[in-house]
């Protein structure tokens, strides 16, 4: 997996995070993590749940939006978080995402609770190449 | 990060507490920015805010300035604190300049108790709500809706509540726009929007959101007579205040159109200098379909507001073996923070439609206003300042001078001058709810974390914020508030 950072010093009220992968199949199983560790502590969350999500977007930055809306969505309707995704990502415009997670149903106090996602921003919203793999940064509003 | 050196640099003072970057300060702007603060204030502001509040100046059918109160901070899109009013007919609206969490607001609830009842009793009370509000990630509400009934909630709002046992016919006149607000449209909702906030009607959420027992002080009454009209009797007497808004329902609302506008910028010949003020004309059909839903977000956000106020009656009844009406639980007021509203104001001597967007900003609306309660006409709008959980609130109201200056508008809260992270790292959530326990604040949370993020040392000084909104006279003070018990989410 790869790796992701929560930035400080950017919209206070909010929550930053700065997303690397070696791929972009990578950098998405990254973003799930990242979104599911600022909702939940993962390590409380007994992995019971398992789905399959496909989404399509006529850009790869819209993909990312809508996947990690995708995990705010299940988060409300189900009180389901997914920390771990195997993710393919196919095509040349339309892209389209097929996602295999595993995750848990909230269940406090037995779950240490987070930040409570509302939505992904557009607010420095970026997704880009860079040398040995791909670097995202979105500002999740919590 | 040299474009926002130069912008802070060219904010001039104008007045006490108004400073001004002239439009010609970034390509693009069709107004000049208004920052509203002293100067310690404007210096705690962060750079982002002169970013953000230059890029809505240059928003399309903007009118006379893009505005930012004493509370201001970095947001997205919009500055939080951010106020904006564009032409109805020609103009824009932006999701960014409201924010997902739509109408997230404050609601205020007088009781007749005193500290001295309400201590002994102070713990029991704390766990019942927080027993009867659920709070945090995954919480469900008590009122099980049907998609038909949920379009009703839309519609009617805070009404809806009361028709069905959900609080007093009284509460709905002290609500900004009775509780439900013009335009809602079910029919430009989403599945995934219903889907998402079907369950949630009763929820608190977290972040800032909390639910507060407060008493008013010796000596924090700033204005007696004023205080009288709002239900203050004096010191001693517990209130009770709320802040939260239209939840998951709310949210998808935003991210719905967020996406929508995106894509239909360029049709329009839009282009933004931050994504995420995404917009389109008002009365284009997406503009339209935007303001229907984000209306029904708005009602839905009074109805939770409403439902959570029956739950605090249940509770104080069953804590005190009183009827809530015995116990004087009445609403003070309930103000919207995220909206953008219809309104008439007078642009160059001329009354003229405008769509005002207020994101993290309340309405502060004058004595004499159409809007403002029959009992408080000769007052003003009440205005309900959420502090920090640690130092307090404050009670307000509306001016006339507000109406001429900030389109009716004013703060919202003390305004963060320190990101999460940062909080978390200079104590733990454990730590920080022992210490106020010891200044004899109990606080339940369902996030130990979201304790630490919300101390009151990541806040700005609330009294510097109020000092300053009083010496502007865009809102009055009356009361201050300060918290004895806390529930978080």
């Amino acid at each position: 997996m790869g790796r992701y950072t929560f930035l400080e010093d950017v919209a206070l009220a909010d929550c930053a995070v700065e997303i690397e992968g070696k791929s972009l199949d990578d950098l998405f199983e990254t973003a799930a993590a990242a979104i599911a560790g600022l909702m939940v502590d993962p390590g409380t969350l007994a992995i019971t749940v398992e789905r399959r999500i496909e989404l399509e977007a006529p850009e790869r930055d819209l993909l990312l939006y809508d996947w990690l809306s995708e995990m705010i969505f299940l988060k409300d309707r189900d009180a389901q978080v997914f920390p771990h995704a195997v993710v393919r990502v196919t095509g040349e415009g339309p892209y389209r995402l097929t996602a295999d997670v595993q995750g848990g149903i909230i269940d406090p106090p037995r779950t240490a609770l987070g930040a409570d996602a509302k939505a992904v921003t557009f607010h420095q919203f970026a997704l880009e190449p860079v040398e040995g793999g791909w670097r995202a940064r979105v500002v999740i509003d919590i | 990060m040299k474009i926002t050196e130069s912008l802070r640099g060219a904010a001039q003072r104008v007045d006490d507490c108004i400073w001004e970057i002239p439009a010609q300060a970034k390509p693009g702007m069709l107004v000049p920015a208004r920052l509203y603060a002293s100067g310690p204030l404007l210096e705690q502001m962060d750079d982002g805010v002169f970013e953000q509040v230059t890029n809505v100046a240059c928003l399309p059918g903007i009118v006379r300035a893009s505005l930012c109160m004493p509370d201001g901070h970095w947001g997205y899109g919009f500055p939080i604190g951010g106020v904006a009013a564009f032409r109805a007919d020609s103009g824009v609206i932006s999701p960014g300049g409201i924010g997902f969490d739509i109408n997230c607001g404050m609601r205020l609830v007088r009781t007749g108790l005193t500290e001295d009842e309400v201590r002994p009793r102070l713990p029991q009370l704390i766990d019942a709500l927080f027993g009867s509000v659920p709070a945090g990630v995954g919480a469900k509400g008590f009122v099980r809706l049907s998609g038909s009934e949920f379009r009703k909630v839309m519609v009617e709002g805070a009404g809806w509540c009361v028709a069905r046992g959900y609080g007093w016919p009284e509460d709905l006149a002290h609500i900004e726009g009775s509780g439900c607000l013009p335009g809602a449209d079910p029919e430009h909702v989403s599945a995934r929007a219903l889907e998402r906030g079907t369950e949630q009607l009763g929820t608190l959420g977290s972040g800032n959101h909390y639910l507060e027992i407060q008493v008013v002080r010796p000596g924090a009454i700033h204005d007696e007579r004023v205080a009288r009209v709002l239900g203050v009797d004096g010191p001693g007497q517990i209130f009770v205040m709320l802040h939260c808004g239209s939840r998951g329902f709310g949210h998808q609302v935003g991210t719905d159109y967020l996406r929508i506008f995106d894509r239909v910028m360029p049709h329009y010949g839009i282009s933004v200098r931050d994504r995420e003020l995404a917009c389109a004309p008002f009365r284009s059909k997406e503009g339209q379909a935007y303001f229907g839903a984000m209306t029904a977000a708005a009602n839905t956000a009074f109805a939770n507001r409403q439902v959570i106020t029956h739950r605090i009656r249940e509770v104080f009844s069953k804590v005190f073996g009183r009827d809530a009406h015995a116990l004087g639980l009445s609403v003070v007021y309930d103000v919207c923070h995220n909206t953008a509203k219809l309104e008439r104001h007078v642009v160059d001597g001329r009354e003229q439609e405008l769509v005002v967007h207020r994101k993290g900003a309340t309405r502060s609306f004058g004595p004499g206003e159409p809007d403002v309660p029959a009992d408080y006409q000769e007052i003003g709008q009440p205005v309900i300042i959420g502090g920090s959980m640690e130092t307090g609130s404050a009670l307000l109201v509306g001016t006339a001078r507000a109406m001429a200056e900030t389109w009716g508008s004013t703060a919202h809260g003390a305004g963060r001058t320190m990101s999460r992270a940062q909080a978390k790292r200079q104590v733990w959530g454990e730590t920080l709810i022992k210490s106020m326990a010891e200044r004899g604040i109990l606080v339940r949370a369902a996030s130990k974390s979201g304790v630490a993020e919300e101390a009151g040392f990541a806040y700005k000084d609330l009294d510097a914020v109020v000092d300053t909104l009083h010496r502007l006279d865009l809102s009055r003070r009356v009361v201050s508030l300060t918290p004895i018990g806390n529930i978080k989410g």
